[in-house]
């Protein structure tokens, strides 16, 4: 709807209708993240030079995506992996996955709530990345502002633990719709607290009926192969996508 | 929620815009944003406000385009609008409905003073 009389039109040219000096007014049409989407695509173009793949890992604070990552560079020993962490405060989550000897890069994003490409790409620049490496980039833990935020990643993949509550899709909707998979960690917590994991998984194809759908423990190690089966599947159709352009 | 970070791109792109067109002050900016776009038009408003001030933007008003979001149900294959993402396709009462429109924030034009 036209903001200034009401009518039906939002094409601005419809504006000079309205009694608008037609030279008074500027033709923008730009994306309001249009400045984050060119580092975005910058980063992607790096990435895809290096025939990289990189995963931006969301969810709330406390999901389990550093204990994730821990397990999976463990598990995958023989693959070059980088990390990037993002947190508001401390070097905790970088510390702990150079524990297991991965290289990792902590961004402190202060106030900020969300990652966004360009301290992305100045992570990527310290960490040197080299050809064939699978990079994952833990962004700060929200259910909400990364959503809105590309990075140049492949992909985002949401965790979920069995303890918040089977409603958090439907209350965070676009953290869901914006994921191609989704994690329900904890599950060895499952048997005490009264889950309902048919629900966690109606809900989250109500609001993204493609969306892919895991179960795991993160502390257990339980059900972590068909995690590392996924990512390889989802390396290989990469690569694959790749040789056939 | 990001909306100071978003006025800050907005504020960017207009302080570019006017140097463009020699433009020394703006009265009016308008945006679109989709139903599904999760800022709260009031947060906007009120960080616009604040980054603004300083700019060529300063006391400008900013004019919030709503667009309606859309979606292809899965139930029976066609797009619909929908105004909520978790609304039942007005066609069919299917609950599985991908989204396929709604999230945009675009600056759509601005009006010199
Ligand atoms: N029981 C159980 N605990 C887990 C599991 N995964 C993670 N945790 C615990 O949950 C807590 C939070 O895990 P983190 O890996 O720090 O979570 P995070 O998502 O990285 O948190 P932030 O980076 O702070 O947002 C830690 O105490 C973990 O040991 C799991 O599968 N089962
Ligand atoms: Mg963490
Ligand atoms: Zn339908």
């Amino acid at each position: 709807m036209c903001s200034v009389c009401g009518c039906s039109h939002t094409d601005q040219k419809m504006h000079a209708g309205h009694g608008m000096q037609p030279d008074r007014l500027i033709e923008i049409e730009t994306d309001i993240l249009s400045k984050n989407n060119q580092y975005a695509a910058a980063n992607r173009a790096r990435l895809a030079g290096l025939n990289a793949y990189a995963i931006n890992l969301v969810s709330s604070p406390g999901s389990g995506k550093t204990a994730l990552l821990c397990k999976t560079i463990l598990a995958l020993s023989g693959q070059r992996l980088a990390v990037i962490e993002g947190d508001q405060q401390t070097q905790n989550d970088a510390d702990r996955i150079r524990a297991t000897g991965a290289p990792a890069v902590q961004i402190n994003t202060g106030k900020g709530c969300h990652l966004d490409a360009h301290m992305v790409g100045h992570a990527m620049d310290k960490l040197l990345l080299e050809p064939g490496t699978l990079l994952f980039i833990e962004n700060v833990g929200n259910l909400v502002c990364p959503a809105a935020f590309d990075l140049g990643e492949d992909c985002k993949v949401a965790i979920l633990s069995v303890t918040e509550g089977e409603d958090k899709p439907l209350k965070y909707p676009d953290m869901f719709a914006a994921s191609k998979l989704a994690i329900l960690n904890k599950i060895d917590l499952a048997s005490h607290c009264d889950v309902d994991l048919s629900a966690y998984e109606a809900n989250l194809r109500r609001i993204n009926p493609n969306i892919d759908i895991l179960h795991l423990s993160a502390r257990t190690g339980a059900d972590m192969d068909s995690w590392l089966g996924w990512l390889n599947a989802e390396i290989a159709r990469k690569a694959g996508a790749k040789s056939c352009a | 929620m990001h909306e100071l970070s978003l006025c800050e791109s907005i504020r960017q792109v207009v302080e570019n815009h006017a140097g463009a067109h020699s433009v020394d002050r703006v009265k009016r900016v308008w945006v679109e944003l989709g139903c599904f776009s999760c800022v709260s038009q009031e947060a906007l408003s009120f960080a616009f406000d604040v980054v603004m001030r300083g700019s060529v933007a300063e006391g400008a008003e900013l004019i919030v385009l709503d667009l309606p979001g859309k979606a292809i149900c899965h139930d029976c294959g066609k797009e619909v609008t929908i105004l909520d993402r978790l609304a039942c396709c007005p066609s069919c009462g299917g609950t599985t409905l991908m989204p396929t429109a709604g999230n945009e924030m675009r600056i759509k034009d601005m009006e010199a003073a």
